[in-house]
């Protein structure tokens, strides 16, 4: 059934196939896809051209949606000779669109160049793509001492809504016993990898289903839920408690269970049964202990030194397909490796996902728990991710420590990034007030010359303030910019930023017709017109001046509770 | 540093206290240490293994206790439980001593409250050393009252470390008797102390000890027994006083008053044929009473004697007349066959085998005497010689209790612990006396000595002097001599206290130790492995059948339901399992099917020389079984009265299905080198069904080292 459906897709995107977005033309695009654990990684190398008339800065990605749905990890970075599927340091910003006059079924990214592309230019960059859960066993039920055959689908070409050129597929598989594939023309197997391509000059949208069905007996294992609980402790410890419900992804086990078995054949043992877990703790972790809901397991070993700990953990019972377990690990983190100090805020630096390697992780709950009495609380992380907050009593607390709660489903290890927690980002909001605030002042000292005026009707001395509050909001402005630089940068401010853009924007357009009243009052005295007729004038102009004012000051009220 | 010392001694100087002061200062400090004594030394199981929750029973506790912090008590007081004794299932609010899980739960949420977030199971573990270190506070006023402060200190140092109690209380152990020891010596001590004092207050208290015992523990019935039989007593030896009647009479009203709150008791405690003394006894109070008051009426002596043939012949007819009505109409009703066991240590294995299987109902051997006691076993007769040289109200009443509890304890092992305290007691009374003695010859002679040679030359008493000096040097190294020996003896008692409950009351039994080849400590953790497979790869509803010790631990551990467990209300239900274990497969199956059980699992140490195993157990299933249902006849699986499972063995034993769920597959396992395959180490044999064939059931699950083995049962075949 899936297959066919798959199938059926495939050639649905290619019937409607439409020439659009050919401005850019891949000329050359090199995929590899690495199925050698139940993880799925396809990493392409791009080579983008600008065929068309204008400078292109983004380029989109298409992947079936099928494939999308499944898709857990994504990442656009500059081409690296020699990298296979590392977490690079510079990566470009990617984003999920929906051009209009594209086929259905196919779900698109942009990525984001860093520099436009010049007509007739071209760049080359790497993709990474980690799919998840995109092997089905195949039988879908085997006996304990059966291996374990998979199935994999996908296109042999690039599915793109350029025309590619040049382009070539890899598959990489953990063994050479490989019960079948796809046979096109030009097909190659090479040991454990099958080659398919090159194929030239294709046109947007083309693809040619191929299936693979091969031995895999890496255990499939699965995080169903995993709740971490980052506990900091003012006393020179993080205490970290993961949670770990886990499944075994893979074929289910039918017939009967032997413990004779595994037990006088070493090697003949349910082979992708999940004896154990290994997980890269942080190096200088210490009261590691791994329990479950009825007691200490006492299989497991912790074997390190001041560079890494490595935690071998063996659940209570060997896992076959389908059966499950739920265990809990915890251990202690010196403060110093977590928590940062810099400029009067703390933040906490630490890794988001999961120790344990080669893990698929469907729903992710972080909570961190702060010391009692933290404020002004922001989580900067590399993706994005559901957020809320609780609280949590523990040891001796009065009003229980305030715990920030993320979640996030679907994870593969490159997920297992750092993520930061600041406690304070008040400074700098509170300057900005402080500005806004002047600003207004400034304006009240032009309204209030103006108020001479139809006084005085002295135009000179109106003139003369006008200059001075010119003088002075321009300084003003000048101290505003770097501190808005720097909230747009700070991560931790994203919250309160828009509010504070609206304000500065809001305060902007305020003076923009405070002025425009002003000149016009001014310009009425120096044509010596009736009052009446000044007034008129003014009245329009006023009435969005006080509603402005009101806005602002609303504003400003806001920003001032946060 | 330099100015230390001078002010230190300033500070003493300070503190120079009067010898009473320096007397309770000393005593308080001892009462301290013996209070953390008793708690640390009941933590070698939580060092040597990790904080959990021993044994059987303690795991059905430790779970209705969970139920009590998640659900409050009003829902625990209506919990009717579906997940065992299914298809019929527990009505757990009325069928427990609730005492123990609302203490725990009382100390947990003072614990929150004071915002020290610990777990439940934390609380669960520690209460027993908890409520020791209670006891040893009670054992103290209680030799205080009926002897003397030292006797009070003895008897709290040895009750603190004594084994008879520890193999109860260690950490862990989370059993009702826990927390029932110390009310029980709480009760006695109060209701002493109200006899002593005759004050309403101490028995209003006794009334209130003895509630806590009844909610904690159903050997309350030992209290209301023994009160009513000690007030029977100084009855007699004319100790009758108003102090007495004031006592029991508070404390009978109240305390039936209170136990009746107590769902599992109930009416119970006026109905039931145990309860019967007390009440009887509480008549006779008013009858003495009324007697005593006519005797104050009535100068002449003739008339009262006429009076008194008269009234105590009606009294004891009406009472009488009453029982007898009582037990014909149903309304009391008779002894229970446990109580009946009690008094006739023969009566359970001809009439209840499912009481006699359970091996700490067996009657005490004297090496578990001697292991519990050591010497106290020999410093108890001493103990009675001196209260019987100093018989007061309080004295009879310890020895009473010394007596009637240590003949319990010969009759069941378990019951050691009831007799602990007051072996406790009355030795300390032995101890404090000797050692008292001894110190007080050393002492005067002493001063004999000293006023001897100052007044050295004298007539006639001088002489006198001289005779009495020939004897001092030895009576004096005698008493030298006797007390090094006493302290000997406790330091001997104090070492083999701590190697008893380290060696062998520590160890939680879900978790087994041994040593390795190497010496190493290798640890079979079978039974959580098969109860946590259970829980996850199990659906939520199956029914797992199991011989009744391991249901406690598969509801608590394993979350599954179960068809028989350790409350042992259902004696048909527990033989129905018994009855399906020692027949033939496809006879098995039916009754199998008819529990609707998914699972069955068996406990089998062939592989490990575990020797308290399923196959071991066997013949207890089968006499259980054939108690219910005929058709188990326990000569069938016996050859010439020797129970064997080799290849001599009855064809009915090898082929009955606790045979095949055992040796399933077991002919192919190599055990030990130099055996041939097949061969069980629990008995030392090579077994004599290799082949076994399962028609009905598949092995879904064994443990790492075969200890325990879960079977599958297979769905029936399609007719068609």
């Amino acid at each position: 059934m899936g297959i066919s459906r798959f199938v059926l897709l495939v050639f649905t995107i290619s019937m409607l196939a439409s020439p659009a977005l050919s401005d850019l033309v891949l000329s050359k695009v090199d995929r590899r896809i690495y199925l050698t654990s139940h993880i799925v990684r396809i990493s392409s190398t791009l080579e983008v051209e600008n065929a068309g008339p204008e400078t292109v800065s983004k380029v989109l990605l298409a992947f079936p949606d099928l494939q999308a749905q499944n898709l857990a990890y994504l990442m656009a970075s500059p081409h690296e000779a020699k990298a296979k599927f590392k977490v690079s340091v510079v990566s470009f910003p990617i984003d999920v669109v929906k051009p209009e006059d594209m086929p259905p079924g196919v779900t698109f990214y942009s990525v984001s160049l860093p520099q436009g592309l010049t007509v007739g230019a071209s760049f080359t960059f790497d993709v990474l793509a980690v799919f998840t859960h995109a092997l089905r066993p195949m039988p879908e039920q085997i006996g304990q001492a059966d291996i374990q055959l998979v199935l994999y689908q996908d296109s042999a070409y690039y599915l793109s809504p350029y025309v590619v050129k040049v382009q070539s597929l890899s598959l990489k598989l953990p063994d050479s016993r490989i019960e079948s594939y796809t046979t096109l023309e030009s097909t190659k197997v090479q040991g454990s990898e099958i080659k398919y391509g090159p194929y030239e000059n294709l046109p947007a949208f083309s693809s040619s289903p191929i299936t693979v069905h091969f031995q895999n007996n890496l255990p499939f294992t699965i995080a169903q839920e995993l709740v971490r609980e980052i506990e900091i402790s003012h006393w020179g410890n993080v205490l970290v408690t993961e949670h770990y419900k886990l499944i075994h992804g893979g074929a289910q086990s039918k017939g009967e269970f032997s413990r004779l078995e595994p037990q006088a054949r070493e090697n003949v043992q349910g082979p992708s049964a999940v004896r154990y877990l290994v997980a890269h703790l942080p190096p200088r972790a210490h009261s590691v202990y791994y329990r479950d809901a009825i007691g200490n397991i006492s299989t497991s070993h912790l074997r390190g030194d001041s560079k890494k700990a490595e935690l071998l953990i063996e659940p209570r019972y060997p896992m076959f397909g389908g059966w499950r377990t739920a265990f809990t690990i915890g251990y202690g983190l010196p403060l110093q490796d977590c928590l940062y100090e810099s400029e009067g805020r703390r933040f906490l630096n630490i890794t988001f996902s999961s120790p344990v390697i080669e893990l698929v992780i469907d729903t992710l709950i972080v909570k961190v728990v702060l010391p009692e009495g933290s404020s002004d609380i922001s989580v900067a992380a590399p993706f994005f991710m559901k957020q809320c907050q609780e609280t949590k009593i523990s040891h001796l607390d009065i009003v229980g420590r305030p715990v920030v709660v993320l979640e996030k489903t679907n994870l593969v290890p490159e997920h297992n990034q750092y993520f930061q927690q600041w406690e304070e980002v008040r400074v700098a909001i509170q300057h900005v007030h402080n500005i806004i605030c002047q600003c207004l002042a400034t304006h009240d000292k032009l309204e209030a010359s103006l108020r001479d005026l139809s006084r005085t009707g002295e135009v000179q001395a109106c003139k003369a303030a006008r200059k001075s509050t010119d003088g002075l909001l321009k300084e003003l402005s000048k101290e505003l910019k770097p501190l808005m630089t720097f909230l747009q940068s700070s991560p931790s401010a994203v919250q309160v930023l828009s509010k504070v853009e609206e304000l500065v924007a809001k305060e902007r357009e305020l003076l923009e017709k405070l002025m425009a009243k002003h000149s016009t009052a001014v310009e009425a005295y120096d044509k010596k017109s009736g009052a009446r007729d000044i007034e008129s004038r003014i009245a329009l102009q006023q009435q969005k001046i006080t509603a402005l004012r009101q806005e602002v000051d609303d504003l400003l009220e806001f920003i001032d509770e946060i | 540093m330099a100015t230390m010392p001078a002010s230190a001694s300033d500070l003493l100087k300070s503190f120079k206290l009067k010898t009473k002061q320096q007397e309770l200062l000393i005593r308080v400090s001892i009462l301290c240490l013996v209070y953390i004594l008793a708690f640390i030394t009941r933590l070698f199981s939580v060092l040597r293994y990790e904080s959990m929750i021993h044994e059987f029973d303690p795991y059905f506790n430790y779970r209705t206790t969970l139920y009590l912090t998640e659900n409050g008590f009003y829902d625990f007081w209506n919990w009717f439980d579906y997940e065992s004794w299914y298809p019929l299932g527990r009505i757990v609010g009325g069928t427990l001593y609730p005492g123990l899980m609302v203490t725990a739960v009382l100390i947990y949420r003072i614990l929150r409250f004071l915002r020290f977030a610990v777990h439940i199971r934390e609380v669960c573990v520690l209460t027993a050393p908890f409520f020791a270190s209670n006891t040893t506070l009670v054992a103290y006023f209680f030799g205080k009252e009926i002897w003397d402060s030292g006797a009070g200190l003895v008897a709290a140092i040895l009750i603190a470390v004594c084994p008879g109690y520890i193999s109860r209380s260690v950490a862990g152990s989370y059993d009702n008797e826990g927390v029932a020891i110390f009310a029980l010596l709480f009760t006695f001590y109060v209701f002493v102390k109200a006899v002593n004092t005759g004050s309403l207050a101490w028995s209003l208290a006794s009334a209130f000890g003895y509630f806590y015992m009844v909610s904690a523990w159903g050997g309350y019935v030992f209290i209301i027994n023994l009160i009513p039989l000690y007030v029977l007593v100084l009855l007699i030896t004319g100790r009758y006083s108003m102090r007495l009647y004031v006592a029991y009479n508070c404390m009978y009203i109240l305390g039936m008053l209170l136990a009746m709150q107590i769902r599992f008791v109930g009416f119970q405690h006026v109905q039931s044929g145990e309860h019967m003394a007390a009440m009887g006894v509480f008549f006779l109070m008013q009858v003495f009473y009324f007697l005593d008051w006519v005797k104050h009426m009535l100068s002449d002596t003739k008339l009262f004697q006429a009076f008194l043939r008269i009234t105590v012949t009606s009294a004891v007819a009406v009472g009488g007349i009453a029982l007898g009505l009582g037990m014909v109409s149903g309304y009391i009703s008779p002894w229970t066959g446990r109580f009946y066991s009690l008094l006739d240590p023969t009566y359970a294995k001809d009439h209840i085998p499912i009481i006699a299987s359970v091996s700490e109902h067996q009657p005490t051997a004297w090496s578990s005497f001697m292991f519990d006691f050591h010497i106290l076993l020999f410093l108890f007769p001493a103990g009675l010689y001196f209260c019987f040289k100093r018989l007061s109200d309080a004295t009879i009443f310890i020895v009473m209790y010394g007596l009637t509890s240590m003949y319990f304890a010969g009759v069941m092992v378990r019951l050691i612990l009831v007799a602990t305290p007051a072996v406790c007691l009355i030795s300390a009374i032995a101890v404090s006396t000797t050692v008292k003695n001894l110190t007080v010859l050393l002492r005067s002679k002493n001063k004999v000595v000293q006023t001897g040679s100052t007044k050295g030359s004298g007539g006639s008493k001088s002489s006198s002097k001289a005779l009495l000096d020939q004897s001092q040097p030895f009576q004096k190294n005698g008493a030298i001599a006797l007390l090094f020996g006493a302290f000997y003896l406790l330091s001997r008692y104090a070492t083999h206290c701590t190697w008893v409950t380290s060696e062998a009351y520590s160890s939680p039994s879900i978790v087994l130790a041994a040593r390795g080849a190497h010496g190493n400590r290798v640890i079979f953790d079978d039974y959580r492995e098969a109860y946590f497979w259970l829980r996850q790869n199990t659906p939520q509803d199956a029914k797992v059948m199991s011989w009744w010790d391991y249901g406690y631990q598969i509801t608590a551990m394993g979350n599954r339901t179960v068809i028989v467990d350790n409350n042992t209300w259902n004696n048909t239900h527990i033989a129905t399992v018994g009855r399906a274990m020692s027949s033939y497969e496809d006879e098995a199956i039916e009754i199998i099917r008819s529990l609707d059980v998914d699972y069955v699992l068996v406990v089998f140490g062939g592989v490990t020389g575990y020797s308290s195993d399923d196959i071991n157990k066997f013949l207890w299933m089968v006499r259980i079984g054939g108690g219910v249902f005929p058709v188990i006849k326990e000569p069938d699986y016996l050859v010439n009265g020797e129970y064997r499972v080799d290849k001599g063995a009855a064809p009915k034993m090898l082929n009955c299905l606790m045979y095949k769920l055992c040796y399933y597959r077991f002919g192919e396992m190599m055990t030990e080198y130099g055996k041939p395959p097949g061969y069980d180490r629990a008995r030392g044999v090579e077994i004599g069904n290799k082949d076994v064939k399962l028609e009905h059931l598949e092995e879904a699950f064994t443990t790492s080292n075969w200890i325990v083995r879960i079977y599958r049962v297979k769905p029936p075949n399609n007719r068609w």
